[in-house]
Order: structure tokens, then sequence, then C-alpha cells
């Protein structure tokens, strides 16, 4: 059970002036039940590489595999791959539409061709698993507050039962809490179902506190693909494709250049934490 | 007075069933009281649905106050007859950049404002090159807007806003869409406007890093003003931050935590220099 990208080519308008190669030579191996963020300024293909992975865009060539079938082959069920391969979208919100939230979640395993029992019983789990109160199921999706109604567009992809999540920039104009409620939900999804996550973001911070690799791409490239602790010691190459390390890197940067004997590739508040006492301790 | 004040500004929406009858009154801004002097950066905080936005579609009168007042520049926003002045005094900046461009290359989109306001042309392409100066696009003036990247158009919603010479400027979320290099274009470009022209910012956001050299900061909570005072004044108190749903910057975070486990460090510390030398400070202390 795996995706496999091989040799993916894609160009925008490949027969027109204005032809732009959006993906050069990706070659990607995404086994079962990781979690990985995908990182990289506007434009450096980050959309167009998750839309392969379901089928949305086809490649310009090179072949993408889903658990060893190729996804562009003649008899392939694309449907089922759709069904396998949930993406969310930006500002998911946008796309609810039904009277009431349930009806809203039913609607992806409704047109799987699911019996009705069958479609209320996902559509319950899903909305169980993004930790919606039962309260609100029969609410207008509309009355929700913003964190509320993205959760419930994810849970509209999860009633699918993918096996793999895609979510493009999740949190993106929630607050700090519904940002964090957000992702510690996936985190625990991901823990409890062993689905495989790919959170596309924009936030060095949140993909160091939680995901376990992570793909940079650059003009259309992939740069580093490597553990967060890896990829965060090239910050200096980040920064010039318009990205960053997390905030704490660059303050135990700046300790360990006070003099202080702090390691410097920590991603997180909490390692950064239990770096600086240990030094301090030792001190002692 | 000063450029943007309110007096205990109320404002309701009435939620109508499908028959139109009133179902209830939402009272989404809440005796709101603000006085902002000419000059300042001032920073809005509050988590979604605290009345952030509401509050600052009041300041260029786009929403109109249910009970108290609102007064840009000592003009009240109910007088129709000021109507226009007080859009063009407080210009304002929304989230996405691709709602706010409307022209087909840069320096025709920041000269739509101008071009409106009936200011002649010559003088229409020297606003156009000063705005687009002070945000550093200058360079792109003949570009077409969609090549941009999304910081890169944000920064030419600003300039056109600071094109009609407004005497404050309104920024709703204007990084929320950005990457880290956009948000840091934007952020740069905000400060800039306030430094060197001296135009009066008002900055809503969800990202606490960007607010730390804010003159001052209120943190919304059920339209109400819940705290107010200095950076860090507001920083220092991240526990009730974490009740109101917001955050503190990550160095913030670190110097808090540090104290808990009984480093000795000052509260509300806001920047790497600052933790670096407090902590440096403490070693010395421990040695």
């Amino acid at each position: 059970m795996s995706i496999i990208l091989d040799h993916v080519n894609y160009i925008y308008g490949s027969d027109t002036s204005l032809a732009v190669h959006a993906l050069k030579d990706i070659n990607l191996v995404i086994p079962d039940g990781q979690f990985i963020g995908l990182i990289g300024h506007t434009g450096s293909g980050k959309s167009t590489l998750v839309q392969h992975l379901n089928g949305l865009i086809k490649p310009s060539n090179g072949n993408i595999y889903f658990n060893g079938e190729d996804i562009h082959a003649q008899d392939y069920n694309k449907k089922k791959l759709r069904s396998k391969v949930g993406l969310v979208f930006q500002y998911p919100e946008h796309q609810l539409f039904e009277i009431d939230v349930f009806s809203d979640v039913c609607f992806g395993p409704k047109n799987l061709g699911l019996s009705r029992q069958e479609t209320e019983l996902r559509a319950y789990a899903a909305l169980k698993q993004v930790g919606l109160e039962d309260d609100y199921f029969y609410q207008s999706p509309f009355d929700l507050s913003g964190g509320q109604k993205r959760r419930v567009a994810i849970a509209g992809v999860l009633a699918m039962k993918p096996e793999i999540l895609v979510l493009d920039e999740p949190t993106a104009g929630l607050d700090p809490k519904g940002r964090d409620e957000i992702l510690d939900q996936i985190a625990k999804l991901k823990e409890e179902t062993g689905i495989t996550v790919i959170l596309v973001s924009h936030s060095m911070e949140d993909v160091a506190k939680y995901v376990e690799r992570i793909i940079v791409m650059n003009q259309g490239a992939v740069m580093l693909d490597d553990i967060p602790r890896e990829v965060f010691k090239h910050y200096k190459e980040l920064e010039e494709v318009g990205l960053a390390a997390p905030q704490v890197t660059y303050i135990m940067q700046a300790l360990s250049k006070k003099g202080m004997p702090v390691r410097t590739d920590v991603t997180t508040i909490a390692e950064a934490k239990d770096e600086i006492l240990r030094v301090l301790g030792s001190g002692r | 007075m000063g450029i943007i004040k309110t007096d205990r500004l109320v404002f309701e929406y009435i939620r109508r069933d499908e028959e139109g009858n009133v179902e209830g009154i939402t009272r989404a801004v809440d005796e709101v009281d603000l006085d902002v002097k000419k000059g300042e950066f001032v920073a809005i905080l509050g988590h979604n649905g605290s009345g952030k936005s509401t509050l600052a579609k009041h300041i260029n009168a786009i929403l109109y106050p249910t009970e108290g007042s609102v007064w840009v520049d000592g003009m009240d926003t109910r007088e129709e007859k000021d109507l226009w002045n007080i859009r063009q005094e407080a210009g304002m900046v929304f989230q996405n950049p691709d709602n706010q461009i409307i022209g087909q290359v840069v320096e025709e989109d920041v000269g739509f404002g101008p071009e409106n306001m009936g200011v002649p042309t010559d003088e229409i392409w020297e606003r156009v090159e000063e705005s687009l100066k002070a945000v550093g696009m200058y360079q792109y003036r003949k570009f077409s807007p969609n090549k941009l990247s999304g910081g890169q158009k944000q920064r030419v919603s600003i300039a056109g806003v600071i094109a009609m010479h407004p005497k404050c400027i309104i920024l709703d979320e204007p990084t929320a869409m950005l990457d880290p290099n956009g948000r840091r274009e934007v952020v740069r470009a905000v400060r800039a406007l306030n430094d060197v022209e001296g135009i009066t910012v008002l900055l809503i956001t969800h990202y606490m890093e960007e607010i730390i050299h804010a003159d001052k900061v209120f943190v919304m909570d059920k339209g109400k003003v819940a705290m107010q005072g200095t950076p860090r004044e507001i920083f220092s108190q991240v526990e009730k931050l974490k009740q109101l749903r917001l955050d503190v910057p990550q160095v913030t975070l670190l110097a808090h935590e540090l104290k808990k486990s009984g480093v000795d460090l000052p509260a509300g510390i806001l920047t790497v220099e600052e933790l670096t030398q407090a902590l440096e400070h403490a070693q010395k202390y421990r040695h």
C-alpha cells in the first residue's frame, strides 16, 4: 500500500507560448502510515503535486502508482482511487452546501453508492473523528464557527474512508487555538487509524511539531526530503527559497553563537526547553 | 481626540428565519472604547468570531454602529456627507489579495483609487510611483498582477490604498494566506509605512510574531475589549491568552516554559535577543 511517483513531469499550457514547467522529474515514495509535511513557497508546485496523487491532474510524462497499479492505465478505476486518496482543499468550508451538517458529510459516501445505513454510520464515525459534538449535527453548517466548519469539511472527506488524507493548508485563517485543535485531531486520527497524512503548510512551527518527514518543494522540484531535524539544518537554503526554520531553531542558533553549548538542531519548544535546562543544569 | 475613536460602540446583527421573522440578535461588538493616536501602530488580536473584523469595518464606514459612535479624524462615520472623506482617510486591506486587485497591470491597479477621487493625471502617476516604492514593488510596475506571488500581490493592494493618501490604514489578516516570505515582506512594508510615512496602522492578525513592535495591543473576546496594553504587557499573560484561544510568539512561550521549570527569567520576553541575554544572565548567576 503506497504511492510511487516515478519521473513525474507536469507542464501547464504545454502547447502554448505560456507553458510553465510546474513539476520537474518528481520521484517520491509515500509508504503507508507516514505523517508527511509538504512545504514550499507560493507557486513552488505543492498544490500541483497533490492534485496528481488522486488523478485530478495527469502528468505530462512519468507514472504514478497506487498500491502497485498505474493510475493512468486504461482500465484503472479512478473513482475508487478518489475515495482512497482524500483531498481536503484550502478553505474547504466553501464547499459545504447541505441543509445540515450530517447531510453534508453523508454526501460523499452516498455518491459511492453505499446503503443508507452504511452512509450514516460512516458520517457519524467521521464527525466523531474530527471531534464535533452531537449537538451540531442537525445545525446548518453555515451557522458554525470557522474551525467547526472546517472540521465538517474534513469529516466529509474522512467519510469516504480514505487510506491517504491530503490536507492543503487546513489551518489557514484559524485562530491559534483552532489551529492547534485541528492539528491535534489529525495527529490523533493518524495515531488511531494508521492513515497516511500529507499536510501542506506554510507554518514551519506546525510542521516541526507534528510530522515525521518533510518534503520541500522549490520551483517544481523536490529540494529536500528528510526528517524535520535534518531539513531545518538547511535553514539558510530554506530562507533563500522563501521559507524558514521554526523560530526556536533561530533561538538555539543565537544561544550557541553566544557561547552556550546547546544543540542547534532543535525544532520544537519542548525540545528546546529540555536542551536549555540540560545545559543550565550541567553548569551548576 | 485621536485619529480613530470609538465611544461605547455596539453592533448587532439581526438573525432572521426563512420568512424574515426575527430569530434573535447577535451582539458582535459590545461597548468598545478605542482611542488610537495619530502615527500609532495598533494591533487587534482575538479568536475567530470575537468581533475584530466587525470592529474594523466600522472604521471606514462599511458598517455603522447600532449604538455609540465612531469618529475618524474627527468625522462621525454616520454623517453621510463625510463618507468619501472617511473612506479616503482610512484605507482597508483584506485577507485575500486576489479579491482586491482589479487592474491588468500593477501600476494601473494602484492608480485606480486616486483616479476615482479625481486626482489630476500627472499627480496620479506621481502617487503610483511613490506608493509602489513605499512597499518595494516599483520594479514590478509593468507586471500583470497574476504573475506575482501572494506577498507581492498583497503589497500591491497596500500600495493601492496608500496612493489614496490615507491617514490610517486598517489591515484585516493581510498575511493569513501567505507563505513565510510573503508574510515577512508584508509586515516589513507595513512597519515602514508606519515608521517612515507616519501612517497610523491598525493590524488584525492571528500571527503573534507580527505585532511585537506594536505600540498598543487590543485583545477582543465576545465583542468586548478583553485585554489592552503594550505587547510586553499582553504577552506576559500566557495563560490568559490561551484561555482566549490565542497564543504568544515561540520565544515568549519558550521563556514562559523555562520560567515554569525554575529558570530565573523576566516575564514577557519578546525577541530572541532578549531571551539570549536573559539566559546568559541566568547562567552566570547559577555558576
